[in-house]
């Protein structure tokens, strides 16, 4: 029997639909909501509307109607007020597709049977009653457009005809050939594309005379499993190739690029550390690894999930949290994971409608999506989520970026988990459903206007209780040393993570054994399935009962499914009968390299033309406060739990007033002093100008942020994450050549190892424009640098926001006057020139004195320029603890080609006051250190500017005459305009 | 004398329990982390302590509601564990999540632990979304044992669900009469109210008839030291203790225990 029971608000509230309803000119205000839920089982009324008054409803706020599904009650305008209106309208319902996750509902199920009442399944659904008058394709258009996702849902208008929520029986095993042998390229690449492979006629080639030479076609699983290896998400195919490189200082071959350039830079850094190494994994674990403490290392991951974030946006970013969570937690022995950081890119919010290509979700509700998955997965994590971005450009329009990143903390001496023969496979956490189907070769493919119907199959929905539960059987499980290895189901499921784990040993793995969330998968399903929440674990057989014994008291599941064998196979079984058979070292180095050429021509530089008719300073300054990527991003961060597990000594509103930090400081362990500093860089802009400088300039960025909260410059580690578009042109493979040398010299320059990273490559999106002409765009290339430092002692941090009126105002760093990329630039108000060359000597010079400074205690704020340089910077001191200052625009040293800011000349004052040259800080400085400061600035290029008043303004001069004049709560409302908008003018 | 001791509960999607527990011992207290799970299967476990406290989370997460499944559990399997446990002069605290629960399990404001006749609720914040912020609170501890000594403090907040919401308007005064609504949001300095999430009467705790159970959304165990404060830098003594840290040594004295 199927029973719907519907919960209702007695104080009826749609208010989100009324919203929805005007951006389509529907009057939505009398329309009412409801949640329902379908629960299956041999049940009768009264065991229903039991579960109904005691687990579905509160009664204090609400009233529930209990029904068999096809009873027309349910369809009848709701008896609470405001109801009116409601009787003739149409009813309309959203619920998760079958398969989908439906998190909620597996809950209920299970407290269901506290009460006594076993459901056999239960369904969640959203139900929304309609004014008469709004029609069924405008109900439906308001369903797709507003309150569903085709990836995930489905929307039933009028009554539900469902009679069960269960269905399908076991599979029954079939063993699918794949006939390679003498196929041409067309005939390879067209399987490739039938089967969502993502592979190349050239390896396509390999494996059918691989197959050949073993005297049989490939079994379907096994070209599976191969795929997936494969993929460019699972391995460096592209950065990993040999290429031939034309740049603007003449030819440069690469064997590896990325060995070449970023891994070499950790090398060279290592080597010259020597005994002082302080690296302890990298780039070889699912994170890198860093020493801390004498008791602790910590490790750190920054991962994207960009295409599935394209079609679904909450799931998307949900299980880009979850998945590099579980690359932390699947670290060495098991990490714990601290703090999480994101940033997004996306197209500008008021992309005008016409612009935005068919089947792309506009970009409000891309980033609100983004926001929300964050947010629900982080914060039942309980994971703070202390960093991050959001940054704009109209590149990634149909090709949003996606980045989450985990911190975490183990045991020193335990990142090195090694598999040994006859450990047991285990399966631990979630079950296994048909999610995330090709997810990893789906990554590796370039997003169209199709995908969401193409790729749905790809969209994972998170369960973040589960995978909190899983974390904490695992680190109970490190802590008693149960496994010997473990790592996570990421993309590409258990072929990857069993196939990775048994790439030297090989395995046998029955995948029948496999807990399944439904009946009905195949083999080649359960080995390729993305569903989220699921750990691998090598454990000894004799630790296995008391693994299982923990596993039971946590409250989550793991099965023993097959064992690493040693005979270097990867053999997978179905009820006793081999349906795969692959040799590891094939699989694992059998890919062919292909020989990569790339060419970068810079960009021809052009003359600087202002457009600042009518304009002043201090309007720029405003308009620079309220530009996307510069404004408060308060509407996120208050929307994260920044604040769990109490370690959080610099936040990311910073000040009485709640003004902007550079990095954000958690303790490494409670109560202890040590601190793990996060900062993250991102220079898109210029991307498309001069991708060397992009990179440089990023890393400078992350690591300046650091710096600027106290961080140790001797210890910082970074992560590359490069996003680009399609690397099979030279033009684009050439900036990525160019990006990771910038990588590789910003590294050796600043000695701070690389220590993980990741690449997404293919991010182009192709449409069909309305004349029929196929259209396609590509993002900027895009590197996300983030650092990782540490403070010896938290008491000792730095914080942006201004202390204490008469102190003085410092600059330290050179400016140089090149506008091109900067959000002047953005803004319109400034076009051409050159991009800002980064002195990377001068900057680790600027580095070590900041730290000098910090370590004799000489500053009292200290803020790093960026966004909008010195005046933006100067802003945001005030904005954050809302004193004012007073600062002389000729003070500031300029490089030798730069002429001084005069106050009559709007170009010169607007270089002065916005170029963005990289490493510079702007310092407050106590009166009585004033000379300590001087003496220990030494000869690094710094100047006195002015002071912090108590006035409550921001005094821009140059010598006497005063360029710019404006109140803090100005400043304040510039910056936060576009945050409150979006939440109505509450935190 | 041994120092009282914290049962910390745990259960699946619990996540402030580390930091609670931690709270408890630089209180003066020693405390245990244990599983809803452990606890059920041999409630006399709770024998050993003085003080049970619920932490903040997403208890299953929060699906159906907040903190209802765990509430349910708690009723169902541990319901007269913990009433023995009260009767018997223990202290329980429940923070967030731990407020949630408590209020629905019936044990904090009177009711059957049915739930047919609760008379309040924590319903959806207002704003409709999660909000981490601080806020200024007004302690009227009266016979409440964790706030003596409180009066105007800070301490962040953090949920989706916090609305202090009765079913009747008298039923809130009947709550107000009796001295039981002992913590609410006030205005900061600046004479600007804090109140994050629409509760009636600025309620941010309530506590039961005798004192000794007391629920608020604030976390106390967020700020038990000056680094934790938003604000600290160049202001507050890095070293020093904070306003939370009070909650919890009141407890630990209430329990018998030398706070310090």
């Amino acid at each position: 029997m199927l029973w719907e029971v519907d919960v209702h608000l007695r104080e009826a509230a749609a208010v989100d639909l009324a919203a929805a309803g005007r951006d389509l000119g529907l009057d939505l205000s009398h329309a009412h909501t409801a949640t329902g839920w379908l629960v299956e089982g041999e049940l009768d009324r009264s065991a229903v509307e039991r579960l109904a008054a005691r687990l579905l409803t509160d009664p204090v706020t609400e009233v529930c109607r209990v029904a068999e599904v096809a009873d027309a009650t349910l369809l009848a305008p709701p008896d609470v007020s405001p109801s009116g209106g409601l009787t003739g309208g149409l009813v309309l319902h959203v619920l998760p597709k079958p398969g989908v996750t439906d998190p909620a509902a597996e809950s209920a199920r299970a407290a269901m049977a506290l009460l006594g009442v076993e459901a056999k399944a239960v369904r969640s659904l959203r139900k929304y009653w309609l004014p008469a008058g709004v029609a069924a394709e405008q109900a439906a258009q308001l369903a797709w457009k507003r309150l569903a996702s085709e990836a995930i849902h489905e929307v039933v208008i009028g009554k539900l005809t469902l009679t069960g929520l269960t269905g399908g029986g076991r599979w029954t095993l079939v063993r699918e050939t794949v006939p390679l042998d003498g196929l041409d390229d067309a005939a390879l690449e067209a399987i490739s594309r039938q089967r969502c492979l993502a592979l190349t006629a050239d390896e396509l080639r390999a494996v059918r005379d691989h197959f050949a030479a073993v005297g049989r076609p490939p079994f379907e699983i096994e070209l599976e499993t191969i795929a997936q290896t494969w993929s460019e998400h699972c391995c460096h195919k592209t950065l990993g190739s040999p290429i031939d490189h034309q740049g603007p200082d003449g030819h440069a071959r690469f064997d590896n690029l990325l060995k070449e350039t970023v891994f070499a830079a950790t090398q060279t850094v290592r080597e010259r550390l020597g005994p002082d190494d302080w690296c302890v994994s990298v780039f070889r674990d699912n994170s890198g690894v860093v020493r801390f403490d004498g008791d602790h290392d910590i490790c750190v991951k920054v991962e994207t999930h960009n295409h599935p974030s394209a079609i679904e946006p909450y799931g998307g970013a949900a299980t880009g949290l979850g998945g590099v969570i579980r690359d932390v937690l699947g670290t060495g022995h098991g990490a714990k994971p601290l703090a999480n950081l994101d940033v997004f890119c996306v197209a500008p919010l008021d992309t005008p409608t016409e612009e935005i290509p068919p089947g792309v979700i506009p970009p409000p509700r891309l980033l609100d999506g983004v926001v929300a998955g964050v947010r629900d997965y982080g914060n039942r994590m309980g994971i703070p989520t202390i960093a991050g971005a959001v940054a704009f450009h109209p590149g990634y329009l149909g090709n949003p970026l996606v980045f989450c990143g985990t911190v975490g903390i183990m045991p020193r001496d335990s990142a090195d988990g090694r598999v040994e023969p006859g450990d047991l496979v285990v399966v631990a956490g979630g079950r296994t459903g048909r999610d995330g189907i090709h997810g990893a070769t789906f990554s590796s493919i370039e997003l169209s206007s199709d995908s969401e119907t193409e790729s749905g199959g790809s969209v994972q929905i998170g369960h973040a209780i589960h995978e909190k539960t899983v974390t904490d059987f695992v680190l109970a499980a490190a802590a008693e040393r149960l496994f010997h290895a473990i790592t996570d189901c990421g993309a590409g499921g258990l072929s990857s993570a069993v196939g990775e784990m048994g790439a030297e040993l090989g395995a046998e793995v029955d995948l029948d054994t496999v807990p399944l969330k439904y009946a009905g998968l195949s083999a080649t399903e359960v080995w390729i399935s993305e569903a989220q929440e699921r750990m691998v674990l090598a454990v000894a057989p004799a630790d296995w009962p008391r693994l299982a014994e923990l596993a039971r008291q946590e409250g989550t599941e793991a099965t023993a499914i097959g064992r690493f064998t040693g005979d270097g196979r990867l053999v997978l079984r179905w009820e006793g009968e081999t349906v795969g058979d692959l040799d590891c070292h094939f699989l694992h180095e059998g890919r062919p390299r292909r020989r990569l050429s790339s060419r970068y021509t810079p960009p021809a530089e052009t003359a600087v033309t202002w457009s600042i008719d009518g304009a002043d300073l201090g309007g720029v300054l405003l308009e620079l406060l309220g530009a996307a990527d510069v404004a408060s991003k308060e509407w996120i961060i208050r929307q994260y739990d920044h604040e769990v597990q109490g370690q959080s000594v610099l936040k990311p509103l910073l000040g009485p007033a709640a003004g902007p930090a550079d990095a954000t400081v958690i303790r490494g362990a409670l109560g202890r002093p040590r601190g793990i500093v996060l900062g993250v860089g991102l220079r898109h802009h210029l991307g498309p100008l001069d991708p060397y400088q992009m990179a440089v300039g990023g890393i400078i960025e992350a690591v300046a942020n650091c710096i600027a909260a106290g961080a140790d410059p001797a210890r910082i580690a970074l992560l590359d994450n490069f996003c680009w578009g399609d690397c099979r042109r030279p033009e684009s493979l050439g900036t990525l050549v160019e990006a990771c040398l910038g990588c590789q010299d910003a590294a050796i320059a600043l000695a701070a190892p690389f220590v993980s990273g990741k690449d997404s490559l293919n991010n182009v999106f192709t449409w069909t424009a309305a004349d029929g002409r196929q259209q396609e765009r590509s993002i900027p290339p895009t590197l996300l640098a983030t650092a990782l430092g540490q403070i010896a002692d938290v008491a000792h941090c730095l914080s942006p926001d201004l202390k204490q009126p008469g102190n003085r105002l410092a600059i330290i760093g050179l400016s140089v006057g090149d506008l091109a990329g900067s959000q002047l630039a953005v803004l319109g108000r400034v076009s051409g020139g050159r991009v800002p060359q980064v002195d990377l000597a001068g900057c680790r010079r600027v580095f070590e004195t900041i730290h000098r400074l910090a370590t004799q205690r000489l500053l009292r704020a200290c803020h790093d320029l960026s966004d909008g340089g010195l005046a933006v910077a100067a802003a945001e001191m005030a904005i954050g603890s809302g004193l004012g200052a007073d600062l002389d625009l000729a003070a500031v040293p300029l490089a030798a080609t730069d002429s001084p800011a005069t106050a009559n000349d709007l170009p010169r004052l607007l270089t002065t006051a916005t170029t963005e040259t990289p490493g510079r800080f702007l310092c407050e400085v106590a009166e009585a250190d004033a000379a300590a400061f001087a003496a220990s600035c030494g000869e690094v290029p710094w100047a006195w500017l002015g002071r912090v008043t108590d006035h409550g303004r921001l005094t821009l001069r140059v010598a006497e005459a005063t360029v710019a004049d404006l109140s803090v709560p100005a400043l304040d409302a510039a910056w936060r305009a576009p945050s409150r908008a979006h939440t109505g003018g509450n935190c | 004398m041994l120092a009282p001791r914290a049962l910390v509960l745990r259960g699946p999607g619990t996540n402030c329990d580390h930091e609670t527990a931690h709270a408890f011992e630089r209180a003066g207290g020693l405390s245990r982390r244990v599983h809803v799970q452990a606890l059920a299967e041999k409630p006399t476990v709770l024998d050993d302590f003085q003080i049970f406290c619920i932490p903040g989370g997403f208890s299953y997460g929060d699906d159906i509601a907040s903190g209802r499944i765990l509430a349910l559990e708690l009723g169902q399997r541990l319901g007269e564990a913990l009433r023995q446990f009260h009767d018997r002069g223990g202290l329980i605290l429940g923070i967030c999540n731990g407020f949630q629960v408590l209020l629905q399990t019936g044990l904090l404001l009177a009711g059957p632990d049915d739930g047919s006749s609760r008379q309040a609720t924590l319903a959806h914040n207002t704003s409709g979304r999660f909000v981490d912020c601080w806020v200024h609170l007004q302690a009227e501890a009266g016979r409440c044992v964790f706030l003596q000594g409180l009066s105007r403090f800070e301490l962040p907040v953090a949920h989706a669900e916090g609305r202090f919401v009765t079913s009747t308007e008298s039923a809130l005064e009947v709550f107000d009469r009796a001295g039981q609504l002992v913590l609410r949001y006030a205005d900061d300095d600046a004479g600007r109210p804090t109140n994050p999430n629409g509760s009636a009467r600025d309620v941010a705790g309530v506590c039961d008839p005798t004192g000794r159970i007391l629920g608020l959304m604030p976390h106390p165990e967020r700020f038990i030291e000056a680094t934790q404060h938003p604000a600290w830098m160049g202001r507050l003594d890095p070293a020093a203790e904070a306003a939370g840290l009070a909650v919890f040594r009141n407890a630990v004295r209430a329990a018998g225990g030398d706070a310090g």
